[in-house]
Protein backbone atom coordinates (compact mmCIF):
# COMPACT_ATOMS: atom_id res chain seq x y z
CA UNK A 1 0.00 0.00 0.00
CA UNK A 2 2.49 2.69 0.69
CA UNK A 3 4.44 2.02 -2.52
CA UNK A 4 1.56 3.20 -4.46
CA UNK A 5 1.37 7.14 -4.69
CA UNK A 6 -1.22 9.00 -3.07
CA UNK A 7 -2.57 9.87 -6.51
CA UNK A 8 -3.12 6.63 -7.74
CA UNK A 9 -4.59 5.57 -5.35
CA UNK A 10 -7.41 7.51 -5.18
CA UNK A 11 -7.72 7.56 -9.05
CA UNK A 12 -8.09 3.26 -8.58
CA UNK A 13 -10.44 3.67 -5.24
CA UNK A 14 -12.02 5.90 -7.20
CA UNK A 15 -12.72 3.26 -10.41
CA UNK A 16 -13.26 0.40 -7.91
CA UNK A 17 -15.33 1.94 -5.08
CA UNK A 18 -16.99 5.41 -5.95
CA UNK A 19 -18.15 4.97 -9.51
CA UNK A 20 -20.15 1.55 -8.87
CA UNK A 21 -21.54 3.06 -5.67
CA UNK A 22 -22.58 6.16 -7.93
CA UNK A 23 -24.29 4.27 -10.18
CA UNK A 24 -25.97 2.71 -7.27
CA UNK A 25 -27.74 5.69 -6.23
CA UNK A 26 -31.69 5.02 -6.90
CA UNK A 27 -30.66 1.86 -4.28
CA UNK A 28 -28.66 3.36 -1.64
CA UNK A 29 -29.62 6.87 -1.14
CA UNK A 30 -32.85 7.09 -3.04
CA UNK A 31 -35.21 5.57 -0.36
CA UNK A 32 -33.65 7.16 2.32
CA UNK A 33 -33.76 10.25 0.71
CA UNK A 34 -37.16 10.58 -0.02
CA UNK A 35 -38.52 9.41 3.06
CA UNK A 36 -36.13 12.61 4.70
CA UNK A 37 -37.92 14.63 2.16
CA UNK A 38 -41.14 13.69 3.28
CA UNK A 39 -40.61 13.65 7.01
CA UNK A 40 -38.40 16.34 7.35
CA UNK A 41 -37.35 18.45 4.98
CA UNK A 42 -40.31 19.46 3.22
CA UNK A 43 -42.21 19.75 6.67
CA UNK A 44 -40.14 22.24 8.10
CA UNK A 45 -39.56 24.37 5.49
CA UNK A 46 -43.35 24.73 4.73
CA UNK A 47 -43.61 25.28 8.53
CA UNK A 48 -41.32 28.10 8.34
CA UNK A 49 -43.37 29.36 5.53
CA UNK A 50 -46.48 29.29 7.36
CA UNK A 51 -45.13 31.24 10.39
CA UNK A 52 -45.24 34.11 7.94
CA UNK A 53 -48.96 33.48 7.02
CA UNK A 54 -52.46 32.92 8.65
CA UNK A 55 -53.60 29.39 8.26
CA UNK A 56 -55.92 26.55 9.57
CA UNK A 57 -54.96 24.29 7.52
CA UNK A 58 -52.17 23.90 5.02
CA UNK A 59 -54.26 24.60 2.22
CA UNK A 60 -55.73 27.77 2.85
CA UNK A 61 -52.80 30.07 3.89
CA UNK A 62 -52.53 33.59 3.19
CA UNK A 63 -49.56 35.68 3.70
CA UNK A 64 -49.49 38.41 6.82
CA UNK A 65 -46.01 39.01 7.28
CA UNK A 66 -44.19 39.16 10.78
CA UNK A 67 -47.99 39.49 12.33
CA UNK A 68 -47.86 36.27 13.99
CA UNK A 69 -44.00 36.77 15.28
CA UNK A 70 -45.21 39.75 17.08
CA UNK A 71 -48.59 37.89 18.22
CA UNK A 72 -46.49 35.49 19.47
CA UNK A 73 -43.93 38.12 21.53
CA UNK A 74 -47.03 39.83 23.09
CA UNK A 75 -48.47 36.45 24.18
CA UNK A 76 -48.50 36.70 27.99
CA UNK A 77 -48.91 32.55 28.07
CA UNK A 78 -46.14 32.37 25.75
CA UNK A 79 -43.31 34.72 27.91
CA UNK A 80 -44.60 32.79 31.13
CA UNK A 81 -43.78 29.47 29.62
CA UNK A 82 -40.65 31.04 28.52
CA UNK A 83 -39.53 31.37 32.19
CA UNK A 84 -41.03 28.68 33.42
CA UNK A 85 -39.06 26.57 31.39
CA UNK A 86 -36.07 28.09 32.05
CA UNK A 87 -36.47 27.70 35.40
CA UNK A 88 -37.23 24.10 35.11
CA UNK A 89 -34.14 23.56 33.29
CA UNK A 90 -31.74 25.68 35.34
CA UNK A 91 -32.98 24.17 38.86
CA UNK A 92 -33.19 20.36 37.27
CA UNK A 93 -29.52 21.00 35.55
CA UNK A 94 -28.49 20.88 38.94
CA UNK A 95 -30.32 18.62 40.67
CA UNK A 96 -29.71 16.44 38.23
CA UNK A 97 -26.17 16.71 37.60
CA UNK A 98 -24.90 17.02 41.36
CA UNK A 99 -27.09 13.74 42.17
CA UNK A 100 -25.58 12.01 38.67
CA UNK A 101 -21.75 12.88 39.65
CA UNK A 102 -22.34 12.17 43.40
CA UNK A 103 -23.82 8.64 42.29
CA UNK A 104 -20.95 8.24 39.96
CA UNK A 105 -18.28 8.96 42.17
CA UNK A 106 -19.59 6.68 44.70
CA UNK A 107 -19.85 3.53 42.58
CA UNK A 108 -16.32 4.04 40.91
CA UNK A 109 -15.04 3.85 44.65
CA UNK A 110 -15.21 0.27 44.97
CA UNK A 111 -19.08 -0.39 46.03
CA UNK A 112 -19.73 -4.31 46.38
CA UNK A 113 -22.76 -4.90 43.60
CA UNK A 114 -21.83 -1.47 41.93
CA UNK A 115 -23.66 -3.24 38.58
CA UNK A 116 -26.82 -3.85 39.95
CA UNK A 117 -26.90 -0.51 41.49
CA UNK A 118 -26.22 1.06 37.65
CA UNK A 119 -28.79 -1.27 36.42
CA UNK A 120 -31.15 -0.05 38.79
CA UNK A 121 -31.12 3.78 38.37
CA UNK A 122 -30.48 3.39 34.65
CA UNK A 123 -33.91 1.53 34.84
CA UNK A 124 -36.23 4.31 34.76
CA UNK A 125 -34.82 6.30 31.29
CA UNK A 126 -36.28 3.53 29.40
CA UNK A 127 -39.78 4.63 30.72
CA UNK A 128 -41.55 6.64 27.70
CA UNK A 129 -42.90 9.98 29.16
CA UNK A 130 -46.54 9.06 28.79
CA UNK A 131 -46.19 6.39 31.09
CA UNK A 132 -43.91 8.19 33.84
CA UNK A 133 -46.14 10.92 33.99
CA UNK A 134 -49.20 9.05 35.09
CA UNK A 135 -46.90 6.88 37.41
CA UNK A 136 -45.86 10.05 39.16
CA UNK A 137 -49.14 11.21 39.01
CA UNK A 138 -50.53 8.79 40.86
CA UNK A 139 -48.04 9.11 43.81
CA UNK A 140 -47.90 12.77 44.01
CA UNK A 141 -51.58 12.58 44.67
CA UNK A 142 -51.60 9.36 46.89
CA UNK A 143 -49.05 11.98 49.16
CA UNK A 144 -51.03 15.07 48.43
CA UNK A 145 -54.54 13.46 49.00
CA UNK A 146 -53.97 13.44 52.61
CA UNK A 147 -53.84 17.00 52.90
CA UNK A 148 -56.75 17.58 51.05
CA UNK A 149 -54.70 18.68 47.54
CA UNK A 150 -53.50 17.69 44.27
CA UNK A 151 -50.96 17.90 41.90
CA UNK A 152 -52.62 19.84 39.74
CA UNK A 153 -54.01 22.40 41.97
CA UNK A 154 -50.97 24.08 43.19
CA UNK A 155 -48.09 25.33 41.20
CA UNK A 156 -45.43 24.90 43.88
CA UNK A 157 -46.22 20.76 43.99
CA UNK A 158 -46.55 20.84 40.43
CA UNK A 159 -42.80 22.33 39.84
CA UNK A 160 -41.09 20.33 42.57
CA UNK A 161 -42.84 17.06 41.44
CA UNK A 162 -41.35 17.75 37.36
CA UNK A 163 -37.97 18.50 38.76
CA UNK A 164 -38.40 15.31 41.31
CA UNK A 165 -40.01 13.51 37.76
CA UNK A 166 -36.87 14.37 35.73
CA UNK A 167 -34.08 13.59 38.21
CA UNK A 168 -35.86 10.14 38.91
CA UNK A 169 -35.72 9.31 34.83
CA UNK A 170 -32.36 10.97 33.88
CA UNK A 171 -30.56 10.98 36.83
CA UNK A 172 -29.31 7.10 35.90
CA UNK A 173 -28.29 8.05 31.97
CA UNK A 174 -25.82 11.39 33.24
CA UNK A 175 -24.68 8.50 35.60
CA UNK A 176 -23.41 6.35 32.89
CA UNK A 177 -21.88 9.01 31.07
CA UNK A 178 -19.80 10.25 34.63
CA UNK A 179 -18.81 6.78 35.22
CA UNK A 180 -17.09 6.51 32.06
CA UNK A 181 -15.54 10.08 32.36
CA UNK A 182 -14.60 9.10 35.60
CA UNK A 183 -13.13 5.60 34.73
CA UNK A 184 -10.67 7.40 32.86
CA UNK A 185 -8.95 9.53 35.24
CA UNK A 186 -5.53 8.49 35.31
CA UNK A 187 -5.47 6.21 38.83
CA UNK A 188 -1.59 6.83 39.36
CA UNK A 189 -2.30 10.60 39.15
CA UNK A 190 -4.17 10.03 42.04
CA UNK A 191 -1.80 7.85 43.91
CA UNK A 192 0.59 10.68 43.52
CA UNK A 193 -1.36 13.15 44.99
CA UNK A 194 -2.14 11.14 47.95
CA UNK A 195 1.59 10.68 48.34
CA UNK A 196 2.32 14.27 48.15
CA UNK A 197 -0.20 14.83 51.18
CA UNK A 198 -3.59 15.90 49.37
CA UNK A 199 -6.63 15.00 50.45
CA UNK A 200 -10.14 13.92 49.36
CA UNK A 201 -11.76 16.65 48.54
CA UNK A 202 -8.63 18.00 46.62
CA UNK A 203 -8.08 15.48 44.56
CA UNK A 204 -11.61 15.67 43.52
CA UNK A 205 -11.44 19.10 42.66
CA UNK A 206 -7.89 19.73 41.41
CA UNK A 207 -7.88 16.50 39.57
CA UNK A 208 -10.70 14.55 39.16
CA UNK A 209 -13.45 16.96 38.19
CA UNK A 210 -10.99 19.20 35.59
CA UNK A 211 -10.42 15.95 33.81
CA UNK A 212 -14.27 15.06 33.50
CA UNK A 213 -14.75 18.43 32.06
CA UNK A 214 -15.68 16.45 29.03
CA UNK A 215 -18.01 14.69 30.67
CA UNK A 216 -19.38 17.90 32.83
CA UNK A 217 -20.57 19.56 29.53
CA UNK A 218 -22.01 16.79 27.81
CA UNK A 219 -23.89 16.12 30.71
CA UNK A 220 -25.08 19.74 31.07
CA UNK A 221 -26.11 20.43 27.68
CA UNK A 222 -28.08 17.18 27.42
CA UNK A 223 -30.22 17.82 30.84
CA UNK A 224 -30.79 21.32 29.33
CA UNK A 225 -32.42 20.06 25.71
CA UNK A 226 -33.92 17.43 27.59
CA UNK A 227 -35.49 20.25 29.87
CA UNK A 228 -36.51 22.54 26.75
CA UNK A 229 -37.63 20.07 24.54
CA UNK A 230 -39.57 18.54 27.42
CA UNK A 231 -43.45 17.66 26.53
CA UNK A 232 -45.20 14.39 27.11
CA UNK A 233 -44.18 14.44 31.40
CA UNK A 234 -45.72 17.96 31.36
CA UNK A 235 -48.64 17.36 29.45
CA UNK A 236 -49.60 14.58 31.44
CA UNK A 237 -48.43 15.33 35.35
CA UNK A 238 -50.73 18.37 35.59
CA UNK A 239 -50.97 19.72 31.91
CA UNK A 240 -50.18 22.95 32.72
CA UNK A 241 -52.96 23.22 35.49
CA UNK A 242 -53.24 25.19 38.19
CA UNK A 243 -54.77 28.25 35.39
CA UNK A 244 -54.97 31.77 36.45
CA UNK A 245 -57.31 34.04 34.70
CA UNK A 246 -55.87 37.47 34.05
CA UNK A 247 -58.13 40.51 34.08
CA UNK A 248 -57.96 41.04 30.59
CA UNK A 249 -59.46 37.80 30.07
CA UNK A 250 -55.59 35.55 28.66
CA UNK A 251 -55.52 32.37 30.54
CA UNK A 252 -51.89 31.91 32.23
CA UNK A 253 -51.59 28.20 32.80
CA UNK A 254 -49.18 28.31 35.23
CA UNK A 255 -47.20 24.93 34.72
CA UNK A 256 -47.15 24.70 30.76
CA UNK A 257 -43.38 24.56 29.26
CA UNK A 258 -42.73 25.82 25.45
CA UNK A 259 -43.63 22.67 23.85
CA UNK A 260 -46.97 22.20 25.38
CA UNK A 261 -47.59 25.88 25.03
CA UNK A 262 -46.96 25.49 21.32
CA UNK A 263 -48.98 22.14 21.26
CA UNK A 264 -51.88 24.11 22.72
CA UNK A 265 -51.39 27.17 20.40
CA UNK A 266 -52.19 24.89 17.68
CA UNK A 267 -54.44 22.49 18.49
CA UNK A 268 -56.91 24.57 21.03
CA UNK A 269 -57.76 27.19 19.12
CA UNK A 270 -57.44 26.34 14.96
CA UNK A 271 -56.92 30.48 14.44
CA UNK A 272 -54.24 30.88 16.28
CA UNK A 273 -52.08 27.68 14.55
CA UNK A 274 -50.22 30.87 12.73
CA UNK A 275 -48.92 32.22 15.76
CA UNK A 276 -48.22 28.32 16.84
CA UNK A 277 -46.02 27.91 14.20
CA UNK A 278 -44.09 31.05 14.53
CA UNK A 279 -43.52 30.10 18.16
CA UNK A 280 -42.32 26.66 17.01
CA UNK A 281 -39.77 28.47 14.76
CA UNK A 282 -38.80 30.84 17.58
CA UNK A 283 -38.34 27.21 19.64
CA UNK A 284 -36.09 25.70 16.90
CA UNK A 285 -34.11 28.93 17.36
CA UNK A 286 -33.79 28.61 20.65
CA UNK A 287 -33.02 24.68 21.07
CA UNK A 288 -30.70 25.63 18.28
CA UNK A 289 -28.79 28.15 19.65
CA UNK A 290 -28.27 26.00 22.69
CA UNK A 291 -26.73 22.90 20.24
CA UNK A 292 -24.64 25.16 18.43
CA UNK A 293 -23.05 26.54 21.77
CA UNK A 294 -22.88 23.03 23.05
CA UNK A 295 -21.12 21.79 19.52
CA UNK A 296 -18.53 24.85 19.64
CA UNK A 297 -17.95 23.94 23.62
CA UNK A 298 -16.94 20.48 23.20
CA UNK A 299 -14.97 21.26 19.98
CA UNK A 300 -12.80 23.98 21.61
CA UNK A 301 -12.22 21.34 24.58
CA UNK A 302 -10.99 18.94 22.00
CA UNK A 303 -8.84 21.19 20.48
CA UNK A 304 -7.14 22.34 23.30
CA UNK A 305 -5.90 18.44 24.65
CA UNK B 1 -7.54 -0.15 56.10
CA UNK B 2 -10.16 -1.70 58.47
CA UNK B 3 -11.80 2.33 58.71
CA UNK B 4 -11.77 2.21 54.62
CA UNK B 5 -13.55 -1.61 54.49
CA UNK B 6 -16.11 -0.21 57.15
CA UNK B 7 -16.69 2.97 54.93
CA UNK B 8 -17.53 0.53 52.10
CA UNK B 9 -19.92 -1.29 53.74
CA UNK B 10 -21.87 1.74 54.93
CA UNK B 11 -21.82 2.97 51.36
CA UNK B 12 -23.15 -0.63 50.05
CA UNK B 13 -25.97 -0.59 52.14
CA UNK B 14 -26.82 3.31 51.69
CA UNK B 15 -26.77 2.10 48.37
CA UNK B 16 -29.11 -0.23 48.89
CA UNK B 17 -31.82 1.80 50.67
CA UNK B 18 -31.03 4.50 47.72
CA UNK B 19 -32.12 1.81 45.40
CA UNK B 20 -35.37 0.60 47.45
CA UNK B 21 -36.63 3.74 47.10
CA UNK B 22 -35.61 4.61 43.31
CA UNK B 23 -37.95 1.32 42.57
CA UNK B 24 -40.85 2.36 45.06
CA UNK B 25 -42.75 4.04 42.06
CA UNK B 26 -42.77 1.05 40.06
CA UNK B 27 -43.29 -1.19 42.96
CA UNK B 28 -46.16 1.16 43.86
CA UNK B 29 -47.41 0.96 40.16
CA UNK B 30 -47.09 -3.04 40.85
CA UNK B 31 -49.08 -2.89 43.86
CA UNK B 32 -51.82 -1.06 43.02
CA UNK B 33 -52.67 -2.50 39.87
CA UNK B 34 -53.69 -5.62 42.40
CA UNK B 35 -55.88 -3.33 44.15
CA UNK B 36 -59.68 -1.89 44.05
CA UNK B 37 -60.24 1.03 42.54
CA UNK B 38 -61.31 3.43 45.55
CA UNK B 39 -58.35 1.85 47.68
CA UNK B 40 -55.96 3.46 44.87
CA UNK B 41 -57.06 6.97 45.42
CA UNK B 42 -57.07 6.84 49.63
CA UNK B 43 -54.41 4.40 50.97
CA UNK B 44 -52.12 4.30 47.35
CA UNK B 45 -49.13 3.53 49.51
CA UNK B 46 -50.71 0.16 51.13
CA UNK B 47 -50.44 -3.40 50.88
CA UNK B 48 -53.09 -5.19 49.31
CA UNK B 49 -54.96 -6.86 51.75
CA UNK B 50 -58.07 -8.83 51.91
CA UNK B 51 -60.98 -5.81 51.53
CA UNK B 52 -58.74 -4.29 49.20
CA UNK B 53 -56.97 -7.05 47.08
CA UNK B 54 -58.79 -7.87 43.24
CA UNK B 55 -56.50 -10.51 42.15
CA UNK B 56 -55.90 -10.33 38.33
CA UNK B 57 -59.36 -8.58 37.86
CA UNK B 58 -57.81 -5.03 36.76
CA UNK B 59 -55.58 -6.76 34.19
CA UNK B 60 -58.50 -8.89 32.59
CA UNK B 61 -60.48 -5.43 32.74
CA UNK B 62 -57.87 -3.61 31.07
CA UNK B 63 -57.36 -5.49 28.45
CA UNK B 64 -61.18 -4.10 26.97
CA UNK B 65 -61.76 -0.48 28.88
CA UNK B 66 -62.64 1.89 27.04
CA UNK B 67 -64.06 1.19 24.22
CA UNK B 68 -60.73 0.00 22.16
CA UNK B 69 -59.11 -3.51 22.45
CA UNK B 70 -55.30 -2.73 24.49
CA UNK B 71 -53.84 -5.92 22.70
CA UNK B 72 -55.17 -4.12 19.70
CA UNK B 73 -52.93 -1.47 20.54
CA UNK B 74 -50.14 -3.43 21.60
CA UNK B 75 -50.12 -5.18 18.41
CA UNK B 76 -49.60 -1.81 16.34
CA UNK B 77 -47.36 -0.61 18.70
CA UNK B 78 -45.33 -4.09 18.09
CA UNK B 79 -45.85 -3.51 14.68
CA UNK B 80 -44.91 0.13 14.00
CA UNK B 81 -41.82 -0.11 16.42
CA UNK B 82 -40.31 -3.18 14.79
CA UNK B 83 -40.52 -2.57 10.85
CA UNK B 84 -39.38 0.93 11.38
CA UNK B 85 -36.86 0.24 13.32
CA UNK B 86 -35.75 -2.50 10.99
CA UNK B 87 -36.63 0.29 7.81
CA UNK B 88 -34.44 2.86 9.87
CA UNK B 89 -31.42 0.47 10.08
CA UNK B 90 -31.46 -0.66 6.21
CA UNK B 91 -31.78 2.45 4.56
CA UNK B 92 -30.11 4.87 6.66
CA UNK B 93 -26.78 2.77 6.97
CA UNK B 94 -27.11 1.88 2.89
CA UNK B 95 -27.07 5.92 2.59
CA UNK B 96 -24.35 6.64 4.98
CA UNK B 97 -22.33 4.19 3.07
CA UNK B 98 -23.36 5.76 -0.31
CA UNK B 99 -22.08 9.55 1.82
CA UNK B 100 -19.14 8.06 3.10
CA UNK B 101 -18.14 6.45 -0.07
CA UNK B 102 -18.95 9.31 -2.82
CA UNK B 103 -17.97 12.28 -1.84
CA UNK B 104 -19.78 14.84 -3.93
CA UNK B 105 -21.71 18.00 -3.20
CA UNK B 106 -25.25 15.72 -3.16
CA UNK B 107 -23.54 13.32 -0.74
CA UNK B 108 -22.23 16.34 1.57
CA UNK B 109 -24.89 17.96 1.14
CA UNK B 110 -27.48 15.85 2.54
CA UNK B 111 -24.84 14.69 5.01
CA UNK B 112 -25.56 18.16 6.72
CA UNK B 113 -29.32 18.36 6.12
CA UNK B 114 -29.19 15.06 8.50
CA UNK B 115 -26.64 17.05 11.29
CA UNK B 116 -29.00 19.55 10.98
CA UNK B 117 -32.39 17.36 11.22
CA UNK B 118 -31.02 16.38 14.88
CA UNK B 119 -31.05 19.71 16.45
CA UNK B 120 -34.50 20.31 15.03
CA UNK B 121 -37.48 19.68 17.92
CA UNK B 122 -40.67 18.13 16.66
CA UNK B 123 -42.90 20.97 17.70
CA UNK B 124 -41.65 22.67 15.03
CA UNK B 125 -42.38 20.20 12.26
CA UNK B 126 -45.58 18.64 13.46
CA UNK B 127 -48.40 20.64 12.23
CA UNK B 128 -46.97 20.26 8.37
CA UNK B 129 -45.86 16.76 8.90
CA UNK B 130 -49.08 15.26 10.06
CA UNK B 131 -50.58 17.17 7.06
CA UNK B 132 -47.87 15.73 4.60
CA UNK B 133 -48.62 12.38 6.08
CA UNK B 134 -52.17 12.53 5.66
CA UNK B 135 -52.42 13.85 2.00
CA UNK B 136 -49.93 10.96 1.10
CA UNK B 137 -51.41 8.53 3.24
CA UNK B 138 -48.64 7.27 5.67
CA UNK B 139 -51.69 7.58 8.41
CA UNK B 140 -51.54 4.09 9.19
CA UNK B 141 -49.51 1.67 11.25
CA UNK B 142 -47.70 -0.18 7.92
CA UNK B 143 -46.64 3.68 6.70
CA UNK B 144 -45.85 5.25 9.52
CA UNK B 145 -42.17 3.62 9.06
CA UNK B 146 -41.89 5.93 5.90
CA UNK B 147 -42.19 8.77 8.35
CA UNK B 148 -40.05 7.61 11.19
CA UNK B 149 -37.37 6.84 8.60
CA UNK B 150 -38.09 10.50 7.05
CA UNK B 151 -37.93 12.27 10.69
CA UNK B 152 -35.69 9.65 12.76
CA UNK B 153 -32.70 9.52 9.52
CA UNK B 154 -30.87 11.96 10.66
CA UNK B 155 -29.11 11.17 14.21
CA UNK B 156 -28.93 7.07 12.29
CA UNK B 157 -27.20 8.49 9.27
CA UNK B 158 -25.16 10.45 11.56
CA UNK B 159 -24.21 7.57 13.41
CA UNK B 160 -23.68 5.41 10.81
CA UNK B 161 -21.39 7.41 8.69
CA UNK B 162 -19.17 8.60 11.35
CA UNK B 163 -18.84 4.62 11.82
CA UNK B 164 -17.82 3.50 8.20
CA UNK B 165 -15.30 6.29 8.12
CA UNK B 166 -13.41 4.28 10.24
CA UNK B 167 -13.52 1.35 7.99
CA UNK B 168 -10.23 0.65 6.00
CA UNK B 169 -11.22 1.09 1.98
CA UNK B 170 -8.75 -1.73 1.79
CA UNK B 171 -11.37 -4.67 2.70
CA UNK B 172 -14.34 -3.30 0.03
CA UNK B 173 -11.32 -2.54 -2.94
CA UNK B 174 -10.06 -5.81 -2.54
CA UNK B 175 -13.50 -7.14 -2.84
CA UNK B 176 -14.39 -4.74 -5.80
CA UNK B 177 -11.03 -6.28 -7.48
CA UNK B 178 -13.07 -9.81 -6.95
CA UNK B 179 -15.86 -8.89 -8.83
CA UNK B 180 -18.36 -7.79 -6.39
CA UNK B 181 -20.87 -5.23 -6.80
CA UNK B 182 -21.73 -2.29 -4.92
CA UNK B 183 -25.25 -4.37 -3.72
CA UNK B 184 -22.99 -7.34 -2.46
CA UNK B 185 -19.65 -5.55 -0.96
CA UNK B 186 -22.82 -3.31 1.23
CA UNK B 187 -24.43 -6.52 2.24
CA UNK B 188 -22.03 -9.52 2.70
CA UNK B 189 -19.15 -7.22 3.89
CA UNK B 190 -19.85 -3.58 5.13
CA UNK B 191 -22.97 -4.51 6.64
CA UNK B 192 -21.65 -7.34 9.05
CA UNK B 193 -19.11 -4.75 10.02
CA UNK B 194 -21.43 -2.53 11.23
CA UNK B 195 -22.62 -4.87 13.77
CA UNK B 196 -21.61 -2.18 16.78
CA UNK B 197 -23.76 0.46 15.35
CA UNK B 198 -26.72 -1.47 14.22
CA UNK B 199 -26.95 -2.58 17.77
CA UNK B 200 -26.86 1.21 19.23
CA UNK B 201 -28.97 2.81 16.33
CA UNK B 202 -31.38 -0.32 16.84
CA UNK B 203 -31.90 0.33 20.56
CA UNK B 204 -31.91 4.40 19.99
CA UNK B 205 -35.07 3.51 17.98
CA UNK B 206 -36.56 1.34 19.29
CA UNK B 207 -36.53 2.95 22.88
CA UNK B 208 -37.87 6.16 20.65
CA UNK B 209 -40.60 4.69 18.51
CA UNK B 210 -42.09 2.73 21.64
CA UNK B 211 -42.38 5.24 23.85
CA UNK B 212 -43.11 7.42 21.26
CA UNK B 213 -46.90 9.60 21.63
CA UNK B 214 -47.15 12.81 20.05
CA UNK B 215 -45.81 11.51 16.22
CA UNK B 216 -48.07 8.49 16.07
CA UNK B 217 -51.08 10.55 17.67
CA UNK B 218 -50.47 13.42 15.19
CA UNK B 219 -50.22 11.37 12.15
CA UNK B 220 -52.06 8.02 12.55
CA UNK B 221 -55.85 7.66 12.38
CA UNK B 222 -56.54 7.80 15.85
CA UNK B 223 -60.16 6.28 15.20
CA UNK B 224 -58.95 3.09 13.96
CA UNK B 225 -55.45 3.04 15.17
CA UNK B 226 -53.60 4.00 18.95
CA UNK B 227 -50.62 2.92 19.87
CA UNK B 228 -49.83 2.20 23.82
CA UNK B 229 -48.84 5.27 24.45
CA UNK B 230 -51.63 6.68 22.79
CA UNK B 231 -54.30 4.00 24.41
CA UNK B 232 -53.30 5.39 27.96
CA UNK B 233 -53.49 8.95 27.06
CA UNK B 234 -56.67 8.48 26.15
CA UNK B 235 -58.07 5.86 29.08
CA UNK B 236 -56.62 8.84 31.31
CA UNK B 237 -57.24 11.73 29.38
CA UNK B 238 -61.05 11.23 27.93
CA UNK B 239 -63.19 9.49 30.57
CA UNK B 240 -64.47 11.64 33.28
CA UNK B 241 -64.90 8.77 35.50
CA UNK B 242 -61.36 7.02 35.47
CA UNK B 243 -60.42 3.36 36.06
CA UNK B 244 -57.36 3.69 37.48
CA UNK B 245 -57.08 0.75 38.62
CA UNK B 246 -57.29 -0.41 34.98
CA UNK B 247 -54.50 2.29 33.53
CA UNK B 248 -52.29 0.46 36.82
CA UNK B 249 -52.10 -2.43 35.06
CA UNK B 250 -52.24 -1.57 31.69
CA UNK B 251 -49.18 -0.03 32.73
CA UNK B 252 -47.24 -2.75 34.34
CA UNK B 253 -48.17 -4.38 30.89
CA UNK B 254 -46.59 -1.78 29.41
CA UNK B 255 -43.33 -1.64 30.96
CA UNK B 256 -42.87 -5.17 31.78
CA UNK B 257 -41.12 -5.99 27.94
CA UNK B 258 -38.94 -2.74 28.34
CA UNK B 259 -37.95 -4.16 31.73
CA UNK B 260 -37.32 -7.77 30.61
CA UNK B 261 -35.84 -6.06 27.07
CA UNK B 262 -33.43 -4.50 29.03
CA UNK B 263 -32.24 -7.08 31.67
CA UNK B 264 -31.56 -9.61 29.01
CA UNK B 265 -29.87 -7.23 26.72
CA UNK B 266 -28.59 -4.50 29.36
CA UNK B 267 -24.87 -4.35 28.29
CA UNK B 268 -26.08 -3.27 24.76
CA UNK B 269 -29.03 -0.72 25.70
CA UNK B 270 -27.03 1.29 28.12
CA UNK B 271 -24.17 1.76 25.43
CA UNK B 272 -26.83 2.49 22.81
CA UNK B 273 -28.56 5.00 24.74
CA UNK B 274 -25.65 6.92 25.72
CA UNK B 275 -23.41 6.68 22.44
CA UNK B 276 -26.76 8.10 20.17
CA UNK B 277 -26.73 11.47 22.55
CA UNK B 278 -23.06 11.85 23.03
CA UNK B 279 -22.46 11.61 19.85
CA UNK B 280 -25.01 14.10 18.57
Amino acid sequence: MKSRTKSSSAALSAKLIRRPIQRCFPIFLLPTFAAFCIGFIYPFGKGVYLSFCKFTTTSNATWIGIGNYIKAFNDASFMHAFKYTALVAIVSLIVINVLAFAVAYALTRGVKGSNIFRTVFFMPNLIGGIVLGYIWSMIFDGILSHYGTSIVLSTTYGYWGLIILMAWQQIGYMMIIYIAGLQSVPGDMLEAAKIDGANGWQSLFKITIPTIMPSITICTFLTLTNSFKLFDQNFVLNGGQPFVFMADGTVIKSTEMLALNIYNTFYLNANSRGVGQAKAVMFFVLVAAIALIQFSATRKREVQQ
Amino acid sequence: MKKAIHRKTILTVLFIVVCVVYLMPIFTVLMNSFKTNSSINTETFAFPNSSTFTGFYNYINGMNFGEYPFLKSAGYSVIITITSSILILVCTSMAAWYISRVNSLVSRIIYYLCVFSMVVPFQMVMFTLAKTAHTLHLDTPFTIPVIYLGFGAGLAVFMFAGFVKGIPLEIEEAAAIDGCGPLRTFFLIVFPMLKPVLISVGVLEIMWIWNDYLLPYLVLDRTLYKTIPIHIQYLQGSYGHVDLGAVMALIIISILPIIVFYLSAQKFIIKGVVEGAVKG
